[in-house]
């Protein structure tokens, strides 16, 4: 085999795995979603049907009409996008000085901190979203604690409503802001600072000209990180959100396993990753000017 | 070299001075700084030579700001520089590593410190490609530091610390990071803008030959301490001590011991070299244990008959350099010489392994050192 065969094969390899796993199934997906919902196994009609005049195709915009005529779906999709996107924030707000100060900690330490980082991954995600209704609950362990020490005199409302949704969130994500933003950290060099302090800048100028537009590339990996899955997350809000939190994640779950409708949680999925696919390009323009 | 060091004023008043500066890490350690003085009058290109852990570039990140001395002070310009942070000192470095931020452009590198400073638009750009047209880059103002090369990178950190116009500009290992023939044509360029700008250079290097070819002064360090302070002809040829003579070039050391004083010479008995040395040097007691130190260049291969200081050897082996080639000569109770020989006809080297040679060198040539 010549190297530029071998070098092919090596990237085929990738590539073969996108197209199993993501655009297989997301042809899957499409193809579902232009179907009509029927009561059988599958529930949804078939692509293509034998008709009196021999083979003909069948699609069906029904699902996608329903998803722009009804309020609902576009209110799920904002309110998303608006968990997501201020989840996004705090999770920076929070993992930024998390990730800054491990990257400052003596070198030996800084291997134990990042493990505290990824500790949580060793439980569950869903034992440890239950255990924020534990925590939340109106006789849980804060309220409780606010109330022996007198702070309050009646439970906090801190579950089933948007701030529970944003808590957990943030807990749930933040590994992924703060693991990227500390590998674009690292790679700092601390001479850069010292040039920066020797031209003139206070620490805090310093970080403004050089180590925040130097990290840029971290923000957005971890910003994606964060806000992608974000946007589709069902179990956060249906555990901690109570009843009355929308998002598009629920809606597509109901969809699928309340009202057996696949097509129409199809068409949901399919309109999801339109609405994921804007951000993540406006990004990546930006980082691209960055660096350009 | 290029700004023969004698024909330089001799330092006037102090510009930059410090007094008595230690620094210590860790306590139990030896003091990486250790009690250093010194005076550096302005528009000097002053180097601090040294191996590496010799504390030269601590004392150069001290008077930047970076490090805080232990004891002693520092004063730029009469300023007591104690307790002033590095962004308020009148100093600016360049970077062994140049430190170029590398989300800016060129332009952008040698104006940030302008822009800090709150220097207007206009002005800022006008002083930018003054610099940068100094630096001969006026060219590739645009360029981010990863599209130009080693040698460009390395003027724009030059730039970069001229365009605030400190009073003092600290320069560590300057040269270091650039091929061999780029290294010595810049030399030349970075003496042409000292005296172009005027302003005061402190250079930090481990290149003996860098120091001398561009300092007008040189301080030697070693362990903390400045073993030698002078200019490159003093170092070179009348080194103080063992250590500088051995790391300023290369040297031929001979034990031995003093026979007698008289007139201006003195007598060395030294059996590593077979005979009694003759040496241009002050009075020195009798039977005081010296080393006569005699540069490579400095021995005289096949002498006159009749000539002092006269040696019997063999010819070890040659080095050709191009210039002029090294033999390793062997006395004949087996002590090793280094001679060099400038090549000065193209022919081959005139001397083979295994030949018997004499060489010999001169009173004046020779330095004696106490040990």
């Amino acid at each position: 085999m010549s190297a530029a065969m071998r070098r092919r094969a090596v990237l085929a390899l990738p590539y073969l795995w996108l197209v199993l796993f993501f655009l297989v199934p997301f042809l899957i997906a499409l193809k579902i979603s232009v179907a009509d919902s029927v009561i059988g196994i599958p529930p949804y009609s078939p692509l293509v049907e034998a008709g009196a005049q021999g083979w003909h195709l069948h699609l069906s915009a029904d699902s996608y009409d329903r998803l722009a005529s009804d309020d609902l779906y576009a209110l799920a999709y904002l309110n998303a996008v608006e968990f997501a996107a201020v989840s996004t924030v705090f999770c920076l707000l929070l993992g930024y000085p998390l990730a800054y100060g491990i990257v400052r900690a003596p070198q030996r330490r800084r291997s134990l901190l990042l493990l505290l980082v990824i500790l949580p991954f060793w439980t569950s995600f869903l034992i440890r979203v239950y255990a924020w209704i534990g925590l939340l609950n109106g006789n849980g362990v804060i309220n409780s604690a606010l109330l022996a020490l007198g702070i309050i005199h009646q439970p906090l409302s801190l579950l089933n409503n948007a701030f529970a949704v944003y808590v957990g969130i943030v807990y749930s994500y933040l590994p992924f802001m703060v693991l990227p933003l500390y590998a674009q950290l690292e790679k700092l060099d601390p001479a850069l600072l010292e040039a920066a302090a020797d031209l003139g800048c206070r620490p805090w100028q310093a970080f403004c000209r050089v180590t925040l537009p130097l990290s840029l590339p971290g923000i957005a990996a971890g910003a994606l990180l964060v806000f992608i899955p974000a946007v589709g997350e069902f179990v956060i809000p249906d555990l901690l959100g109570g009843p009355n939190t929308l998002m598009i994640g629920k809606v597509l779950w109901d969809e699928f396993f309340a009202n057996h409708d696949w097509p129409m949680a199809a068409a949901v999925a399919i309109a999801m990753l339109v609405v994921l696919v804007v951000p993540m390009g406006l990004i990546r323009r930006l980082l691209q000017g960055e660096t350009a | 070299m290029i700004a023969p060091a004698a024909t330089r004023p001799a330092p006037q008043a102090s510009y930059l001075r410090i007094e008595g500066v230690a620094k210590r890490f860790a306590p139990g350690v030896p003091a990486a700084v250790d009690g250093v003085s010194l005076d550096i009058a302005a528009g000097e290109f002053f180097a601090l030579l040294g191996p590496s852990g010799c504390g030269k570039t601590t004392l150069l990140r001290m008077l930047a700001g970076f490090e805080t001395p232990d004891e002693g002070r520092i004063l730029i310009d009469g300023v007591d520089m104690a307790g002033v942070p590095p962004y308020r000192r009148p100093v600016n470095m360049m970077f062994q590593s140049y430190a170029l931020f590398p989300h800016m452009t060129a332009a952008a590198n040698v104006g940030f410190g302008l822009k800090q400073d709150g220097v207007p638009a206009a002005e800022r750009e006008a002083r930018v490609a003054a610099m940068l047209d100094l630096v001969k880059l006026a060219r590739l103002a645009g360029r981010k530091p990863h599209q130009l090369s080693g040698g460009e990178r390395q003027r724009v950190a030059l730039a970069r610390a001229l365009a605030q116009e400190p009073k003092l500009v600290l320069l560590d290992e300057p040269l270091a990071a650039l091929d061999r023939k780029l290294r010595e044509e810049t030399r030349f360029e970075l003496v042409r803008i000292q005296q172009r700008v005027g302003i005061t250079f402190l250079m930090v290097t481990h290149d003996q030959e860098e120091a001398m070819s561009m300092a007008s002064r040189i301080a030697v360090m070693a362990q903390g301490r400045i073993v030698q302070l002078g200019t490159p002809q003093e170092i070179y040829e009348t080194p103080a001590n063992r250590f500088v003579a051995d790391f300023i070039g290369g040297v031929n050391l001979f034990e031995g011991r003093v026979l007698r004083a008289q007139g201006g010479l003195l007598e060395v008995e030294c059996a590593e070299a077979g005979t009694t040395l003759f040496v241009e040097h002050g009075a020195l007691p009798a039977g005081s244990a010296v080393a006569v130190a005699v540069r490579p260049e400095k021995l005289v291969l096949a002498p006159p008959a009749g000539a002092v200081n006269r040696l019997q050897g063999r010819v070890r082996g040659a080095a050709y350099r191009g210039e002029a080639s090294t033999y390793e000569v062997e006395l004949a109770g087996g002590k090793l010489l280094r001679v060099t020989l400038v090549n000065a006809a193209r022919r081959a080297p005139p001397y083979g392994a295994g030949e018997a040679v004499a060489l010999a060198f001169a009173p004046a040539a020779a330095v004696v050192l106490a040990p």
